[in-house]
């Protein structure tokens, strides 16, 4: 098992190598520095003296990969691959166009965003499963066929829609809640009711179905048929056989996601004005700060490793066949 | 009544594109305490779906039409469904074909047997694991306390369904539905089962439905049978007159297609034709299509049951007439009434035939396949599925490849075509195959084809037949393209039996025993002199494996193709091949001319093997000899001789020495301890 | 002449795709099975009725795909021109089929705001009114618009008459033009199966359950739900701004009917980037194994694990960057947002194409192991050509039915990352963009909701319409449901 775990780790180091050569090649190779230079001083004042202080105070004035000029290990060292890219490794993230420390602030925004992703994340898995287990009991009836229905409608709905619906109706029409904003600690839960509720609403669709069709996949299976031959009621058959057979695809498809929550979501945050890492990134998006979109797309793959991993790890434990090979 | 089972007419079917397809018409039995019914047909002919219907456990498409089932002197169709649940798992239990799929994977052994005893018997805690206890041991399972927290994945086949029946067991039942309880399983373990199964039954004294498709079955383990055709029972009978003088057609002709040592070189009896569907029905009696004694009444008049003696019945017209005129009584023994079985002695001997250069040797084929483990995936060991495997095979001759799955039969054939990496020789009239290039390869792979097992996945379902035909013709530029082509694909199709039409439509318009007709038609294609057939009738039925056989030899006599046979099942060895290697763990343990390996053993495992096949017929089973416990992995294969751990005959020099190569008789090859060299 | 045909990137790779789909259709045809697997999805009630809706909007987007500028109207007449420079001048706006068709919607602009069907602005204005004694007077009043409803005059209070009058009138053609076609199609349906017209008429309606006809019924239902909705409108178009005007006076109609082909270009065009690399990766991963499944799989893995919408806000961030410092590139504003649209389709499909090939490669996986690929092999024919012949023609059923489901992700992608700013242009017509305008209105005191409304009613259409022939198709495709 541990060693299984070093293996996928082990793994993970080339995938982030290339993840990093790949972003590296995206801000850096398709457009030189200079040309960002340009592109940030806006048209006016592009002078070459312009663009080299541009270049200069932000580390952009050193070759791409390989610094002949530079002494000894320096010429691999200061370069601008090493600079940008390499210290991402160890966490270290440089400062963003207002010159305020990356890391300093995606750990301040990680609350926010995880005290809307994680209510999210646990009330629709519970929401669409308990969903898709109904429809899957009620197979072939009027439910399931309207049920079915209603997800391919909802999920043909823009989450745009749900955010931009739901704000007008629960929180200006009916003013049940704010209609934005954030507080910290307990009192602040009255911020993240709407985005929570539409957050799972929005979710509905597609998840009920898939996870019904995998039920239904699992209830066609012959050991579902031992059991009935056992006697048993149909809900025992659900709950204890179906149920803990069709989690298997289903827990594995959705532990990928959970690291991935510390992102936070972009349009939710944005529209509710929640200080959390999903907005600061659609902010650094509108802003073209280029440090924090490179940061977080770093951040975003560590973490889609580590969910690989984990997922991995939960399929020895919902799966025997796993465990004990 | 005293029945403990009593079906009358009953009628099921399935949902389909908005109309219900009768599967089951009006099927009637009765099964008592302690008997043994056996339910026997081909694929297709609606046995399965009579005993999913039984227990109202037929899939959501399923459909109870008509009739009752009477279970201990309660019809059981009309209860409600919470009351039968009640008698699911302890009335009445069933075991399934496939054990492999009828457990659930995520759950112990003890749980799922814990569940049984739990809803039937209220048992739960200490006694219901001492109970589960007791029940493993009494299907034959050692170390019981371990396997109840073991996963159905970490036991092997024949456990799985030891398991399988102690659940059915948990609950006492009455009555047990055992549908095809062995197909799945080798020879060896299917013996082990069926002595399992009749072993529970006296014991307990339950009712037995038998539901199977193999006559060797139904001899071995049945008191009564009901032979089902096209979802009706068209003869019923006990073991007795059933084996001694079966009298319906299809029964007759069912018999007579069993490939056997006193058919070798005649025609195997076919019965032309296949199963109806069950969208196409016919009118009348449904065997009337493909009856050899039809009469115009057959084709308008549904035949009714005719008792011939007590407890003998048959549905048929023509058998009615026949019990009507005395004179014609004696007319109607087996023999008689099976065609086309050639009483010639077999020209075929074994040694002594003039040894020109063979066509195919084969010296120390080895296939290993690295097992790999660990941080970097190093090789940790090797799965040594062909193990030094040496054969020789003469033009125009057959040699059988026989073995349980697992041993490596398959793997070996597909060696020697080079479709998996091998070491060791491989010649083609001495030509050594395995050294060379893929462009140096390709002349010669004309000369030998393969045929394969399954007839659905061996033919590409969006190419049409022609399209299939030509593949190999266009790769190995084999002929002319053009009309000239089309000529010869017709006059190819011709060869295997099927119209020019087909050539233009695709697999899926064709059935099981036609597709495999395709397959063979497609190695002939490129007019090759060896052909592997690798198990080409163990997925059709019956009376259509008949059909392919007599194809074979047939194509054997005319073009004088040598065939390597690789096949579980020794009544095929017994009417195809000439000679016959027996291979046990990646290694060949016997070799030798058919009639004498078959006749006079020498080796302990081919032995067992011939002794734990079930005979059709009531006489004649021959000596038991029970092989404990199951293959082992050939990863680890036991020290010294790989049989030495389930041999009766093991002595201390078998557990250190692979045994070396001896010859008991002349043309004869077996690596045994019992016999040492000269 | 009078006009330059523009061929844009965009337009070109469209084109491509209808003779890509009438190839593909003629191959259908010809081919039984394939035939038999899109008769089922005719069959299906959803299966007809989506198709319908979707041709409807296929035709439009088409209908805006042919892009021309028209010469200069102050040019001097052709024949100075040629005298003189020998070259004529067009305009650097670039229109297409579809804007001449509309040309009423397009040019009559208000000045800002106006709901649906209203014939006064949204907002009141100072304005001289003229009193009945002569004198003008300075008063904050609703002012008349331009065009919507001035042939009502200073009727103004018989809008609702004449609105109703427009829509009857319009349900009427409907009704007229749906019967025709409903003869015309019994009277094909009598003629391909030799019945009397009356006969075909019935059957159209009570189709036996196991017949296995097309479900004409849904078709003929779809066509007048359309008629119906789209008659009235032509009737009211001319005089109303029906779906009301946005902050610049803008027909919010034409925005949603120009916003369609933009949909259908990032549903489709990006299918053009992820079919050839995610089949070839996926197929060739699956097949050869070792280390070329290694690498590819390698691939995969490393562009999947960077967060979806990160990875397309960095490359089209830097795709901005080049299309800005390099204007001497692009001779037209529609070029330039042609070229954004064209890398963000290209965007979209390098991040989709990993869960095609994932797919394919585990069923081609499956396939390899299949007897016919090695009977193939034992005839020694080529890898390529087992690819080729054997794997590909049996995942095409996974390819079409992942392809038909990724068109309403794609769809919905769009608005969304629209909203977020690395969407199309911001001058190019979408309904991200119309959304992301029509946010702040919400907030309007009183509110503007017609354009969000009507943007989001017809996402909803298109991406439902999508979703549903996604459901008959995959059911219709795939082996195990048959």
């Amino acid at each position: 098992m541990l060693a299984y775990i070093l293996r996928r780790l082990a793994y993970a180091i080339p995938i982030l190598i290339g993840v990093n050569l790949l972003t590296f090649a995206l801000f850096f190779v398709v457009n030189t520095p200079d040309d960002m230079a340009r592109m940030q001083l806006g048209v006016k004042r592009v002078t070459p003296e312009a663009i080299t202080k541009w270049k200069a105070e932000r580390g952009y004035d050193a070759p791409l990969f390989w610094n002949g000029e530079a002494p000894g290990l320096a010429k691999a060292t200061r370069t601008i691959f090493f600079t940008k890219s390499a210290k991402l490794f160890v966490g270290d993230f440089g400062a963003a166009e207002d010159g305020r420390d990356i890391a300093n602030e995606i750990k301040t925004r990680m609350g926010p965003s995880l005290a809307i992703a994680i209510p999210t994340f646990i009330l629709g898995l519970l929401v669409t499963v308990t969903v898709a287990l109904m429809l899957a009991f009620f197979r072939a009836t009027a439910l399931d066929l309207w049920g079915v229905v209603t997800c391919v409608v909802l999920m043909s709905i823009s989450s745009l829609f749900y955010i931009i619906g739901g704000q007008w109706l629960i929180a200006k029409v009916w003013r049940l809640v704010p209609i934005s904003g954030y507080a910290e600690g307990l009192e602040g839960w009255k911020f993240l009711i709407l985005p929570v509720a539409i957050g799972v609403v929005a979710g509905i669709g597609s998840s009920a179905r898939w996870y019904r069709t995998i039920f239904l996949e699992e209830m066609g299976k012959d050991y579902v048929r031992t059991a009935r031959a056992k006697g048993l009621a149909e809900g025992v058959v659900m709950f204890r056989h179906v149920l803990r057979n069709a989690l298997i695809p289903i827990l594995t498809g959705v532990v990928v996601v959970i690291p991935l929550l510390f992102m936070g979501s972009l349009l939710t945050e944005s529209f509710f004005g929640i200080p959390g890492l999903g907005s600061y990134t659609i902010d650094a998006i509108n802003a073209q700060d280029f440090a924090v979109v490179r940061s977080m797309v770093f951040i975003g793959s560590v973490l889609y490793i580590a969910g690989l991993i984990l997922t991995d790890i939960s399929y020895t434990l919902v799966d025997p066949r796993i465990r004990f090979d | 009544m005293s029945d403990l089972l009593s079906v009358r007419g009953l009628k099921a079917g399935f949902l389909a594109g908005g109309r219900v397809l009768t599967a089951v018409d009006g099927v009637s039995f009765t099964v008592a305490p302690g008997e043994t019914f056996a339910l026997l047909g081909e694929s297709g002919c609606g046995k399965s779906a009579t005993a999913l219907a039984l227990l109202r456990l037929l899939p959501d498409a399923g459909r109870i039409l008509a009739g009752e089932v009477w279970l201990e002197g309660e019809e059981v169709l009309g209860l409600p469904e919470s009351a039968m649940r009640d008698r699911r798992g302890s009335a009445a239990a069933m075991i399934f074909q496939e054990p492999a799929t009828s457990l659930n994977p995520v759950l112990t052994v003890g749980r799922q047997i814990g569940e049984s005893l739990a809803r039937h018997r209220g048992l739960q805690g200490e006694a219901a694991r001492q109970e589960a206890l007791a029940l493993l041991a009494a299907v034959g399972i050692a170390d019981p306390a371990r396997r109840l927290e073991e996963y159905p994945f970490q036991l092997s086949g024949g456990m799985k369904q030891r398991v399988m029946i102690a659940i059915a067991l948990a609950g006492e039942p009455r009555l047990l539905i055992a549908d095809e309880p062995t197909t799945a399983l080798d020879v060896t373990i299917q013996a082990q089962i069926l002595d399992l199964l009749a072993k529970l039954q006296t014991e307990r004294a339950m009712g037995m439905l038998l539901i199977t498709h193999d006559l060797g079955v139904v001899a071995r383990s049945a008191h009564r049978v009901g032979v089902m055709y096209a979802g009706e029972i068209v003869e019923m009978a006990d073991r007795q007159s059933f084996f001694g003088c079966p009298r319906h057609p299809y029964t007759q002709k069912l018999f007579a297609a069993l490939p056997d040592l006193g058919q070798r070189g005649g025609q195997l009896a076919t019965i032309p034709g296949q199963v109806p569907g069950l969208a196409a029905m016919p009118a009348g009696c449904r065997f009337a299509p493909r009856c050899p004694v039809a009469m115009d009444r057959c084709r308008e008049q549904s035949p009714d049951w005719t008792e011939l003696a007590r407890g003998h019945r048959v549905r048929c017209h023509w058998v009615a007439g026949q019990v009507e005129s005395v004179a014609a009584e004696a007319a109607l023994s087996v023999a008689d009434a099976t065609p086309a079985v050639s009483p010639t002695v077999p020209a075929l001997s074994g040694g002594g035939q003039t040894r020109a250069a063979p066509l195919l040797q084969v010296s120390d084929l080895k296939v290993h396949f690295p097992i790999r483990k660990g941080l970097l995936k190093r090789t940790v060991g090797h799965v040594k599925a062909v193990d030094g495997v040496s054969l020789e095979l003469q033009r125009g001759r057959t040699l059988a490849l026989v073995g349980e799955s697992g041993c490596g039969k398959t793997t070996a054939g597909k060696a020697l075509l080079r479709l998996l990496p091998a070491t060791g020789s491989v010649q083609l009239e001495g030509k050594e195959l395995l050294p060379l290039s893929i462009g140096e390869l390709k002349p010669l792979r004309r000369r030998m084809q393969m045929v394969f097992q399954d007839p659905f996945a061996s033919l590409n379902p969006r190419l049409t037949v022609g399209e299939i035909l030509e593949e190999g013709v266009r790769a190995l530029q084999v002929g002319t393209p053009g009309q000239e082509r089309r000529q010869a694909l017709e006059a190819l199709l011709a060869s295997v039996g099927l119209p020019p039409e087909a050539l233009g439509r695709y697999p899926h318009e064709f059935s099981g025993g036609q597709r495999q007709r395709i397959a063979i038609a497609r190695a002939l294609a490129v007019q090759p002199e060896l052909l592997i057939c690798d198990e080409p009738t163990s997925a059709l039925d019956v009376s259509v494996q008949a059909q392919i056989l007599n194809l074979l030899r047939q194509l054997q006599d005319s073009l004088g193709l040598a065939y390597l046979f690789i096949t579980h099942n020794f009544a095929v060895v017994e009417y195809l091949a000439h000679e016959v290697a027996v291979m046990y763990l990646g290694r060949i343990v016997e070799q030798g001319p058919v009639a004498q390996v078959l006749e006079r053993p020498c080796h302990p495992y081919t032995r067992a093997l011939l002794s734990a096949v079930p005979e059709p017929r009531l006489e004649g089973q021959r000596e038991m000899i029970r092989l404990p416990g199951e293959t082992p992995s050939p990863a680890r294969p036991p020290a010294g001789c790989h049989f030495h751990p389930r041999c009766a005959q093991a002595m201390d020099v078998c557990r250190q020495a692979y045994p070396p190569l001896s010859h008991p008789e002349s043309g004869v090859q077996v690596r045994c301890h019992l016999y040492p060299p000269e | 002449m009078a006009f330059l045909p523009v061929l844009l990137w965009s337009d070109l790779l469209v084109w491509l795709l209808v003779a890509g789909l009438g190839l593909a259709a003629w191959g259908v045809a010809r081919t039984p099975p394939l035939r038999a697997a899109w008769g089922r999805v005719l069959h299906r009630r959803t299966g007809m009725a989506a198709l319908v809706v979707l041709a409807v909007f296929v035709l439009i987007g088409l209908a805006d795909s042919l892009h021309y500028r028209p010469r200069l109207a102050d040019t001097p007449s052709p024949a100075e021109a040629k005298a003189a420079a020998g070259k004529p001048v067009y305009g650097v706006e670039v229109f297409s089929l579809l804007d001449v068709l509309l040309t009423p919607l397009r040019t009559q602009m208000e000045k800002t705001y106006s709901a649906p069907l209203a014939t006064r602005a949204y907002a009141k204005e100072m304005q001289e009114v003229r009193q009945p004694d002569g004198s003008l007077v300075q008063q904050r009043d609703f002012p008349r618009l331009r065009h919507g409803g001035k042939h009502l005059g200073d009727n103004e209070a018989g809008r609702d008459d004449d609105v109703l009058r427009r829509v009857l009138a319009g349900a009427g053609c409907a009704l007229l033009a749906w019967w025709g076609l409903a003869e015309i199609l019994v009277d094909l349906l009598a003629r391909a199966r030799g019945c009397s017209r009356r006969e075909a008429w019935h059957e159209l309606w009570h189709r036996p359950p196991t017949s296995a006809a097309p479900a004409w019924d849904a078709l003929l239902l779809a066509l007048g739900g359309l008629l119906l909705l789209v008659v009235p409108l032509l009737a009211l178009v001319p005089e109303y701004h029906v779906l009301g005007t946005d902050k610049v006076g803008q027909d919010v109609l034409y925005q949603i009917l120009k916003s369609i082909r933009t949909a259908l270009v990032i549903g489709l065009v990006t299918t053009l980037v992820t079919l050839p690399v995610g089949v070839l990766l996926g197929i060739a991963a699956g097949y050869f194994r070792g280390w070329v499944d290694d690498l590819i799989q390698y691939l995969y893995t490393t562009l999947s694990s960077i967060p979806g919408v990160l990875l397309i806000a960095a490359a089209v961030l830097m795709m901005q960057v080049v299309i800005d410092t390099h204007p001497h590139w692009f001779d037209t504003a529609a070029e330039r947002a042609d070229l954004r649209l064209l890398a963000l389709c290209f965007i979209l499909g390098m991040t989709s194409w990993t869960g095609l090939a994932r797919l394919l490669r585990g069923e081609t996986l499956k396939l390899a192991q299949l007897e016919y690929i090695q009977a193939a092999q034992a005839f020694g024919v080529s890898s390529w050509r087992i690819l080729l012949r054997h794997i590909l023609p049996n995942v095409m059923h996974i390819v079409l039915i992942a392809l038909v489901m990724d068109f309403s992700g794609l769809v919905l992608a769009e608005a969304v990352l629209s909203y977020v700013g690395i969407g199309v242009d911001p001058t190019m017509i979408s309904f991200g963009t119309m959304i992301n305008n029509a946010r702040l209105e919400l907030a309007r005191e009183p509110m503007v909701w017609w354009s969000l409304a009507a943007a989001f009613f017809f996402m909803v259409v298109l991406v439902l319409a999508a979703n549903l022939l996604a459901d008959v198709v995959r059911d219709a495709f795939d082996p195990r449901a048959a």
